[in-house]
């Protein structure tokens, strides 16, 4: 196929790798160092451990889930494990990764001969066993998120756990006393930490994280408004390995200067100069939910026919923060003024902030969700939508049956594709194959 | 005795009719027992329990993905036949994931509705701060109510509203503990008619038949029999499964379902501040899995149950795809095991496979009656 666009890769892709590893090396060494580490999920609200120290170090669950799931060898023994002790497979795949990581005390990660940190599915790598949290602090709003830990904790003989429950209503329902509910939580969810820890609580340090956050979330969105653009800066296969950064640790400073001074400048560069992911694009199509882990390559696939996916709801709202413009579209949210004068104060305005994330909005209602697809749909001028009926995420899973039939309407082709995020014995890659080629036919392409 | 209740529950459509004709008031179809009922029950509102009818149907795929579970299938197939055509409105409290689908895809595809609400009951209830913000969210619906019907929702219609409640709940707990006795005076499906009965009826009309049947319990002479059994998991309402069961030589004796005991287990403490007497009783009773963290207190109550009733052993039923109770089961199973009380795990679908249920469940109660075969 004839390209139309000139391509080049990313710059910061060696850096972004690098980061990524960090993380999870910080993690597994962090008591070596006398510092903590602690487990939750990645919505969870990570601005409030930080307040405990600089060398305090999250592991987020559905990242690792992922992670694992690419490791498809230790996946499959996570998975086998996970069942064996009685659960059953159809419950959420990433939480089934991770209690397998756990029972089998297997991490994803370890060190070669050299003792460099690497994946443990490379060659010569020893694995290391699964690091113990020293305490979970997650959130919930889906079935499985406060319960995952709960399972967590009694598969590692107890772990101290504090879950936030930040399921109060949809963003357009947002008042004083929902966000206060979230934030009141928040604050005994600090003296639980404190107490755990043994550690006094600093402010500055929770102020400085919240603005991280703010500006992980915002410049995230900021990115993903730049593939608006004719032809798209990013695919979404590239985009996977970006958002993860605001799956891992988005209060964390080295997420929202890589979101806000690596990454940004270097694709508004591409929109400057019209460098294309996929130099052959004619067609633009978006996903929704995760994609499933081991089979990104159907994404590549995508590409014989010139056709880029862009992003989805999913790559664009789970961390991301978006709000209307004045002319219109949808847009990066403003990031408030964070000059904080109380512990209160920059609580209730993260809190605030936080509640109108788009990727909790379906948890409330599908038809809120429909909306937003659709306007995706149309700004960033798509020619269909492939939804992945995803069995291994409820949680995203909901109501995409009803999103189907309401992008359907609004006059956008709909392919549907059923499959799992981190199980691979639940997804048919020939057939997903077949289903584009038919897809891709409809759309025109030959 | 046990007719009236089975009536109820067989003829729930046609008794709704009825009830609005009747009254002249509005009917409510509720997808979750957090819904605080007091309020609709102050306002004149007859809330009622959307259920499926367990047949095959091959109406909600387009509009639910096949991973949910069965029953939030069945209840929307209900809808988009028709069934519920009465309904003035329909409402759901926070819980699980699945039975949310239901409730929008019923709000977008089914006619002929007046209001709908998404209530936002607290996850976690274990907070200390969830009681006010529960009370919170009730205020806000009574206003929400208050405008549809147009009817003030006076103290004094809560105070009616909680009484007519309590008085369902105290007798409830008194036919349940009836079922301690060494030969329990009703079996478990009755009950199970009964509940369902509960959860479609105005609960004064339920409380008078209950009345009627407590006095006369004590003298039935045709008492079941069996092995005494709990059940526990999803929500059930499935009186073919039970049927077989106590046929088999089982009797239920106790249950922990939202279409049992969490439904009416406590009771609203009266106190000045209505609304948060009504908050605290949906925040204190006994808890869905949804809502059962960090502490799992589903476990006590649940052992505790089985140890008041003195049951033989325990039938864990888990709707296919249920997460909410798939992420329980485990820890129920070991926890009822660890007391001593074995258990017996079986998946349910729309339709159960009676034939190989009977199968497992009769070398269930040959296993636990330690049964000499040859």
């Amino acid at each position: 196929m004839e390209d139309l666009y000139p391509t080049e890769k990313l710059k910061c892709w060696n850096e972004s790798k690098d980061l990524r590893m960090k993380y999870y090396q910080d993690y597994a060494e962090a008591h070596d160092n006398g510092g903590l580490r602690w487990a939750g999920g990645a919505w969870t609200f990570d601005a409030i451990p930080a307040g405990l120290g600089d060398d305090v170090y999250p592991i987020t669950s559905e990242p690792y889930g992922a992670t694992l799931a690419f490791d498809k060898e230790l996946s499959l023994k996570c998975l086998e494990a996970t069942e064996v002790k009685g659960y059953p497979r159809d419950l959420c795949s990433y939480m089934r990764n991770y209690w397998g990581s756990i029972i089998t005390d297997t991490f994803a990660f370890g060190y070669d001969a050299e003792g460099n940190f690497q994946p443990r599915f490379l060659d010569g790598v020893e694995p290391l066993g699964f690091p113990k949290p020293d305490f979970i602090w997650q959130d919930h709003i889906c079935c499985s998120h406060a319960k995952w830990y709960q399972v967590v904790s009694e598969l590692e003989g107890g772990i101290p756990a504090y879950s936030v429950d930040n399921a109060v209503g949809p963003s357009h329902e947002i008042n004083d006393r929902k966000i206060k509910f979230v934030v009141e939580q928040l604050k005994e969810g600090i003296e639980f930490l404190v107490k755990t820890t043994g550690r006094d609580y600093d402010d500055e340090l929770l102020y400085k994280a919240i603005r991280n956050h703010f500006v992980s979330t915002s410049k995230w969105a900021e990115i993903c408004e730049l593939n608006k653009n004719i032809p798209a800066p990013l695919d979404e296969k590239s985009i996977y390995s970006l958002y993860v950064f605001g799956t891992l640790q988005k209060a964390g400073a080295q997420v929202a200067n890589f979101y806000e001074n690596v990454l940004l400048p270097e694709v508004q560069d591409r929109v400057r100069r019209g460098i294309a992911a996929v130099p052959t694009e004619k067609f633009r199509v978006m996903s929704d939910t995760q994609p499933p882990w081991s089979f990104l390559s159907i994404f590549r696939y995508l590409e014989e026919y010139g056709c880029v996916s862009v992003g989805s709801l999913y790559t664009f709202g789970l961390l991301g923060q978006w709000e209307d413009k004045p002319d219109g579209t949808w847009g990066p949210k403003t990031i408030p003024d964070t000059n904080f004068s109380s512990r209160d104060e920059a609580l209730y305005e993260y809190v605030k902030y936080e509640l109108h994330k788009p990727e909790w909005q379906h948890f409330y209602s599908c038809h809120q969700k429909s909306d937003m697809m659709i306007r995706i749909a149309r700004e960033w001028q798509l020619s269909g939508v492939m939804l992945h009926y995803n069995r291994g995420c409820e949680g995203l899973s909901i109501g995409i049956a009803e999103n189907r039939l309401a992008l359907i309407d609004a006059g956008f082709p709909v392919m549907a594709f059923e499959g799992n995020n981190a199980d691979e014995r639940e997804f048919d890659q020939a057939r997903t194959k077949a289903k584009i080629d038919a897809f891709m036919e409809t759309l025109g392409a030959k | 005795m046990i007719e009236k209740f089975k009536d109820w529950e067989q003829n729930r459509h046609e008794y709704a009719k009825e009830w609005k004709e009747r009254t002249g008031g509005k009917v409510m179809g509720c997808f979750c027992t957090y819904v605080p009922e007091e309020v609709l029950y102050a306002a004149g509102v007859l809330p009622v329990r959307i259920l499926g009818s367990h047949e095959p149907q091959d109406v909600t795929e387009p509009h639910i993905f096949g991973m949910f579970c069965p029953f939030c299938r069945d209840c929307l197939a209900q809808g988009l036949k028709g069934r519920y055509d009465y309904l003035n409105g329909i409402m759901i409290a926070q819980s699980c994931l699945h039975i949310r689908q239901t409730f929008w895809s019923w709000q977008k595809h089914v006619e002929g509705l007046e209001y709908s609400k998404f209530f936002i009951m607290p996850h976690k209830v274990q907070s200390k701060d969830a009681p006010e913000f529960l009370r919170g969210e009730i205020e806000e619906f009574v206003a929400e109510v208050e405008e549809w019907t147009g009817k003030k929702i006076t103290d004094e219609a809560l105070d009616n509203a909680i009484a007519v409640y309590n008085k369902n709940r105290e007798l409830m707990r008194k036919l349940y503990d009836l079922r301690k006795d060494p030969n329990p005076p009703i079996s478990g499906e009755e009950v199970m008619e009964i509940s369902m009965a509960m959860e479609m009826v105005d609960k004064a009309e339920h409380n008078a038949a209950l009345e009627e049947l407590l006095e006369w319990l004590p003298s039935r002479t045709d008492k079941p029999s069996g092995t005494r059994l709990m059940i526990v998991g999803s929500e059930d309402d499935d009186i073919t499964f039970l049927n077989m069961v106590e046929t088999s030589g089982g009797l239920f004796v106790v249950d922990d379902h939202c279409t049992g005991s969490r439904y009416f287990w406590n009771q609203v403490e009266p106190a000045e501040d209505r609304l948060m007497a009504i908050a605290q009783r949906y925040i204190d009773r006994p808890p869905c899995p949804t809502k059962d963290w960090e502490e799992r207190k589903r476990l006590p109550h649940i052992v505790g149950l089985a140890k008041d009733w003195d049951v033989a052993g325990a039938i864990i039923m888990q709707q296919k795809f249920c997460d909410p109770h798939e992420l329980d089961f485990v820890a129920v199973k070991k926890a009822l095991e660890d007391a001593g009380v074995p258990t017996l795990f079986l998946e349910f679908d729309v339709t159960v496979p009676i034939g190989q249920f009977k199968i497992r469940v009769e070398a269930f109660l040959e296993m636990i009656g330690d049964e000499d075969l040859f």
